[in-house]
């Protein structure tokens, strides 16, 4: 049985239609990328599941149970975090306070041992722990909100857009940690526009085009493909 | 003299803070003016004057009922008049709010006619003696309970999880969802100390004046809403800075015998402010949501 399983999803913003029938699913321990350009209804995929927007139809299966109807942080006690596009950190709280906030539906003892975790993956955050988030660099803020993500021990962390905005040294230090993260047990959903760098860490890649999902494979076989090199990897 | 007139000052002063407070809180997590805020202070003044004048009970249970029905009134124009309207125009709210702030007075109105009530006193003490000069006795436990009230209130907002979960839903409501937090509840709890404080403020306020009327709320609130915007909206500092420098610019001008003036005087401090200093005395340029 798949972890998540998304089947025939539509969605749309008053009377546009952002997604048209989406299906895909993940398996327990893969790296998943959904990649496509702009406005081709990635980032809407993962805050539907999320329980942020709402779908016209369709269903969302987590563990073999449905999310939809559920509020988000229903869906995060359930064990999916969305680490949101644009970082979206509490900018005026401290890195220790924004963690803080991510373990909200654990207990504290919980939390001491997840942190300690989460330290281990982003020393720098430890190291600015007492610091306000606003005036963490833009990569630091990438990594506190993906710590922040993991705060509620997800058993599927989905990322949207994890390396925009950044420099390449840091994408490249952003990717290595998504890798870490999986290794150690995470199964991960990656949104992205740097389709190269997605494909080359993901097991499986879905290809989406205004809405629907149109190619699927490997993410080995997808970096060799001449639509997607086309497309997306720039030749 | 002098004493007795700070002294004035810091009462009038503590008790616009108090209700600023609600106004600060509720506007700092859903961006929203709370009119009918000042209206609560009448539910407060009325339920004192309920169980002390009426039912005869102990001045102690006025003030827990007081603060208690402060706090589910609160709560429950949340639930009824706002929450629906959560995803509305913010003006749709505002002008909601206008519409409760108005069913409030008028309802209290009907219920208990149009002529203020005389809430007895809470306690026979009237006067404390601290060495030569005897100071008022409300006047000093209110300046106390506003300190005690400002202290736990920054401290629940600074270190408890709910406090926290206020500040992540005030700065950014759809990361706070995808937190795990509660967002609604967050809210209810935010109402429900806001109004618990003005509760508070009621019963200090019917200590003071020993009146409960339909209106009393209105420019009770009105300049409760200029302290906070003063001290800048949103500012929990800022609210009690801005409720003494009204107060005391009410009992300045009274005591320079234009008593007439108090009230045109707090309009041109709020009219200075926003000419100068939008944003107020503590108050940071917020970024519009998105």
């Amino acid at each position: 049985m798949a972890l998540l399983s998304v089947k025939d999803l539509h969605v749309s913003y008053g009377a546009i239609k952002a997604v048209r029938g989406i299906s895909f699913d993940i398996d327990e321990g893969e790296i998943v990328t959904l990649i496509g350009a702009n406005g081709a209804g990635k980032s809407t995929t993962l805050n539907t599941v999320a329980g942020l927007i709402k779908p016209d139809s369709g269903s969302v299966d987590f563990e073999g149970e449905t999310l939809l109807g559920l509020r988000a942080h229903r869906i995060v006690e359930r064990g999916l975090a969305l680490c949101p596009e644009g970082r979206r950190v509490f900018t005026q709280m401290t890195v220790a306070e924004n963690l803080e906030m991510g373990g909200y539906t654990r207990t504290d003892a919980e939390n001491r041992e997840t942190l300690e975790k989460v330290y281990d993956h982003f020393p720098r955050l430890k190291e600015r722990r007492g610091q306000v988030a606003g005036t963490l660099s833009g990569g630091e803020q990438q990594m506190l909100a993906m710590g922040r993500a993991l705060m509620s021990k997800p058993r599927l962390l989905m990322l949207d857009e994890p390396s925009m905005g950044l420099a390449p040294i840091l994408v490249q230090e952003i990717f290595a940690i998504v890798k870490q993260l999986n290794e150690a047990g995470t199964t991960i959903l990656l949104v992205e526009q740097n389709a190269n760098m997605a494909l080359s860490v993901a097991d499986r890649a879905y290809v989406l085009e205004i809405g629907t999902i149109k190619k699927t494979g490997t993410g080995a076989e997808l970096l060799v493909d001449d639509d997607v090199r086309k497309a997306y990897l720039g030749g | 003299m002098f004493i007795t007139q700070v002294l004035n000052g810091l009462q009038l002063g503590s008790i616009y803070a108090l209700v600023a407070l609600g106004y600060t809180m509720v506007y700092g997590i859903i961006l929203l003016l709370n009119f009918a805020h000042g209206d609560i202070i009448m539910v407060g003044a009325y339920v004192s004057w309920l169980v002390m004048a009426q039912l005869g009970l102990n001045p102690v249970l006025a003030v827990i009922l007081s603060v208690a029905a402060c706090t589910l009134m609160g709560v429950l124009i949340d639930k009824v008049a706002y929450a629906p309207l959560r995803n509305a125009p913010r003006l749709s709210i505002l002008i909601t709010a206008i519409g409760v702030s108005y069913f409030l007075e008028n309802g209290a109105q009907l219920v208990f006619g149009a002529d203020a009530k005389v809430v007895p006193a809470y306690t026979d003490l009237q006067t404390i003696q601290v060495g030569d000069l005897a100071l008022s006795f409300p006047s000093v436990l209110t300046v106390i309970v506003t300190i005690v009230a400002t202290v736990a209130l920054t401290l629940v907002v600074q270190k408890t999880k709910l406090g926290k979960a206020m500040r992540a839903v005030s700065e950014d409501m759809g990361a706070a969802r995808l937190m795990g937090i509660n967002v609604n509840s967050t809210i209810s709890f935010t109402f429900a100390v806001g109004s618990a404080l003005a509760g508070i403020g009621a019963v200090l306020y019917a200590m003071a004046y020993t009146q409960a009327s339909p209106t009393m709320g209105m420019m009770l609130g009105t300049k409760a809403f200029v302290a906070a915007v003063l001290g800048g909206i949103g500012s929990i500092p800022g609210a009690v800075v801005g409720g003494l420098l009204v107060g005391f610019a009410e009992v300045i001008v009274t005591a320079l015998g234009l008593s007439v003036w108090k009230d045109a005087v707090v309009f041109l401090l709020l009219i200075i402010v926003l000419v100068v200093r939008p944003t107020g005395i503590f108050g940071r340029t917020m970024n519009e949501k998105v």
